[in-house]
């Protein structure tokens, strides 16, 4: 018996170990980016847009452009996202076809973001003529975060209990009553959760971005769908690796981290309480 | 009617309700018997010659039943004998199962509802059904009974209101949930909860209930609460439940039908069923000898 | 309380053994009559009407098991039907026994007319309260009306011996001849008092119901 005590010991040790390696790297990491970039907010930078050179100034050009690329993102692949997941869990038969398309969904999630950028620039600024443009950026962020949306999606509808739809059908419903009145109100909120998760991924990439739309540096701010715009990842990838001045700027650097950060971990942060406050209106 | 239901009975010709007929008409002194309305009953449900399949599973075989109006008939046998399979075939829920295949007729009022131009959705309206784990919606207590109106396109919210009271009235719960309409009803016991979903089938205003072990989840207060809600209940509609509870089917049913391993071993009066049941194999399963 | 609808069975148990109980009160009552009066119709119409007692002893015998099967009673209810059980098959024997009385009336020649007559309406009258009694003591399930019951039981036999030694020292010893027309006499009291303790092993069928306790046998239990 003593023995068992011991290897059990040993066994959460060592998980509790692995949970501490894990938390603390993300410490580490945010304490850098912190202490490093917090003398260099204020209100200027996050108002104004960089001069001389992107060695002064602020960032606000990055910030907006960002801003309006997820909304795009957001807007191709939630409705695109969510209606494959309904369609997939709820009416396709469970054929070999449907197999092969949901395998081909997960292993779309882990192609490279640089592949969707290749495939943004052909697709949307070649073969549509989008230009390079925050509208051809916005897209390819979509595509890149279909996948994510229509598996978190899809786990959200499979987390509604079977009963539910049977329940519904069974006082004479159809299967899309069934699934409008008695499914998707309780499968929104943790559809928007995965949903949100994987727009707050696309918000801090660069490589679909680099060829599709976000340019170097713009002074002024992007006036239609059509303009370039300037994103805060790839502003940081310049200013990181391509500006001819690395160390004056890297304060600059770390100030777009950390606001690249909170963008991302705002937008985590809404999710749970959209999920939190939705949760509660179904509660009643 | 009369005259169909006597050319359905020589039509089916099946020992089982000649033998089942004959039961109710000499015990009209036995318990059931007697507290039996005296009017001869129409057949409302007639299975015949009907199979099922899950996949290559053969799960009914050959099932001949009919069932009269305004009875209780209780369905009873081991774990995965078919009947709740049988029960979900009645309303066609089997049908949202992939790979199953039905062959065979279901009479309902003398409509085979297994043919092509049956629409399930009309079917199910007719034929109610509540299931073995309460499932309330997470709405409303009030929204819940209201659900099937409103798919159903009812919109006038008085007639809403009057039908939810009805229903509610009518699954004798209304009492207990008259005050707390818009909780949510998670907040119910389990035995309010199930009769919550009864009373949210009936509001639809069905002429069939079928109840899948409806009590199998409730503590013994609520069971008889349960039971004797159907009893109140087949005064009006035609109720089919399954359970695997034998005692229960004893207390709250007319006939009963014994399957096993997908066959309908015997149907026949209950208070037959339990005290003299023709078949060797029914009677070791209601005495327990049975395995 | 919760309302159930055993309930309602077990009312139309008890109806049917009232009923029953009345018509046995009917036999005892007209047998004696009979035999008081030596009416033979009566005696006749009495025995034909046992068949309706027997008939309702199957119903209700059939309703019983029926009732075990159906709702599996246990403690009171249990109990009631247990008893029902018993009183019924008691309330049987009892006709049976009325129907005894009423063949005896038949043998009864005509001239016979002895003083024990007026005992055996006395007895008559006690068996009479006694099923009354008893069968009250089921359905209001009370129990000192049940013990009443067991208590008279001394006085019908004490009657019984009374009619016996009467018509067997006052006529049988004296006269001969009067045998035969007093035996049928005395058989009618005996199965008079035989009634009386039919009475009684009800009575203890109605404690037995109340009490849970088993108190035939036992008379110390009381």
């Amino acid at each position: 018996m003593k023995k068992n005590y011991v290897s059990q010991f040993i066994g959460f040790t060592f998980l509790r170990f692995c949970v501490f390696i894990v938390i603390g790297i993300l410490l580490i990491i945010l304490w850098d980016v912190f202490s490093k970039g917090a003398c260099a907010i204020s209100w200027e930078f996050l108002t104004k847009a960089p001069t001389n050179g992107m060695t002064k100034g602020g960032i606000f050009p990055a910030i907006v452009g960002t801003f309006f690329v997820t909304v795009i993102t957001a807007a191709l692949s939630i409705p695109l996202g969510m209606g494959c997941a309904i369609f997939l869990n709820e009416y396709a038969k469970d054929t070999k076809i449907t197999r092969l398309i949901r395998m081909s969904i997960r292993n779309l999630s882990g192609v490279p973001s640089i592949v969707y950028g290749l495939f943004g620039v052909v697709l949307f600024v070649q073969i549509l003529n989008l230009s390079t443009s925050m509208l051809a950026a916005g897209m390819t962020l979509g595509l890149m975060t279909l996948p994510w949306t229509i598996t978190a999606s899809e786990e959200a509808l499979k987390s509604i209990p079977n009963s539910y739809r049977e329940g519904s059908l069974a006082l004479g419903a159809t299967k899309w009553q069934a699934i409008r009145t008695n499914v998707l109100p309780y499968s929104i909120p943790g559809m928007l959760t995965g949903v949100i998760l994987g727009l707050s991924r696309a918000a801090g990439e660069t490589a679909p971005i680099l060829f599709t739309g976000a340019a170097f540096f713009l002074p002024f701010l992007p006036k239609s769908l059509s303009d370039q715009f300037m994103a805060l990842p790839y502003h940081l990838y310049i200013m990181a690796t391509q500006h001819h001045d690395i160390e004056g700027v890297r304060p600059l650097a770390y100030g777009t981290a950390l606001v690249l950060i909170t963008f991302v971990f705002g937008m985590n942060i809404f999710s749970v309480v959209l999920r939190y406050q939705l949760r509660k209106i179904k509660k009643e | 009617m009369q005259g169909t239901a006597m050319k359905n009975e020589k039509f089916l010709n099946a020992t089982s309700i000649f033998r089942s007929q004959a039961t109710t008409q000499t015990s009209s002194k036995s318990v059931r018997g007697e507290s039996a309305s005296p009017v001869k009953k129409n057949i409302k449900i007639k299975v015949e010659s009907f199979n099922f399949y899950y996949g290559n599973t053969w799960a009914l075989k050959n099932i001949q039943i009919a069932i009269k109006e305004n009875n209780v008939v209780g369905i009873i046998g081991p774990s995965g004998c078919g009947k709740s399979t049988f029960l979900r075939c009645i309303n066609r829920m089997n049908d949202i199962i992939k790979n199953t295949r039905a062959e065979g007729f279901i009479y309902i009022d003398g409509k085979n509802i297994y043919e092509k131009d049956q629409d399930v959705v009309t079917l199910r309206r007719d034929v109610g059904m509540v299931f073995q784990k309460s499932n309330p919606f997470p709405k409303s207590v009030f929204e819940n009974v209201a659900y099937g109106l409103r798919i159903n396109g009812v919109k006038d919210q008085r007639v809403i209101a009057q039908k939810v009271e009805k229903s509610l009235k009518d699954a004798a719960i209304w009492d207990e949930v008259k005050d707390r309409l818009s909780d949510s009803p998670f907040s119910l016991s389990g035995g309010q909860q199930q009769r919550l979903c009864i009373a949210r089938a009936l509001a639809i205003e069905p002429r069939i209930l079928l109840l899948d072990e409806p009590a199998s989840a409730l503590d013994p207060i609520a069971t008889s609460k349960v039971e004797e809600l159907i009893h109140q209940l087949k005064k009006e509609y035609t109720i089919i439940i399954v359970t695997h509870n034998m005692q229960q089917a004893a207390r709250v049913s007319d006939f009963s039908a014994f399957f096993m391993m997908g066959e309908l071993i015997e149907y026949d009066a209950t208070s037959k069923i339990f005290t003299n049941p023709s078949n060797k194999i029914t009677e070791d399963y209601v005495t327990g000898r049975f395995g | 309380m919760q309302k159930r609808h055993l309930d309602e069975e077990l009312r139309i148990l008890t109806t049917d053994l009232l009923k029953m109980a009345a018509l046995v009160e009917d036999a005892i009552h007209n047998s004696t009559e009979a035999l008081k009066k030596k009416d033979k119709e009566l005696a006749e119409v009495t025995i034909c009407a046992d068949k309706k007692i027997d008939e309702l002893e199957n119903i209700v015998e059939e309703r019983c098991i029926d009732l075990f099967a159906l709702f599996q009673p246990v403690a009171i209810d249990l109990r009631f039907i247990a008893t029902a059980i018993h009183i019924n098959a008691e309330l049987e024997r009892m006709a049976d026994l009325a129907v005894n009385i009423c063949q005896r009336a038949m043998e009864l020649p005509e001239q016979s007319a002895v003083k024990a007559l007026a005992d055996i309406s006395k007895l008559s009258d006690i068996a009479k309260t006694m099923v009354k009694k008893a069968i009250d003591a089921f359905v209001d399930r009370n129990e000192e009306l049940a013990q009443e019951v067991i208590l008279t039981d001394k006085e019908a036999n004490r009657l019984r011996n009374d009619i016996i030694r009467e018509l067997v020292y006052d006529h049988m010893a004296k006269d001969g001849s009067v045998v035969p027309r007093t035996i049928p006499l005395l058989l009618a009291a005996r199965d008079l008092e035989r009634i009386c303790d039919h009475a009684c092993a009800i009575a203890e069928d109605v404690i037995y119901m109340i009490r849970a306790k088993v108190v035939k046998h036992h008379r110390e239990l009381l």
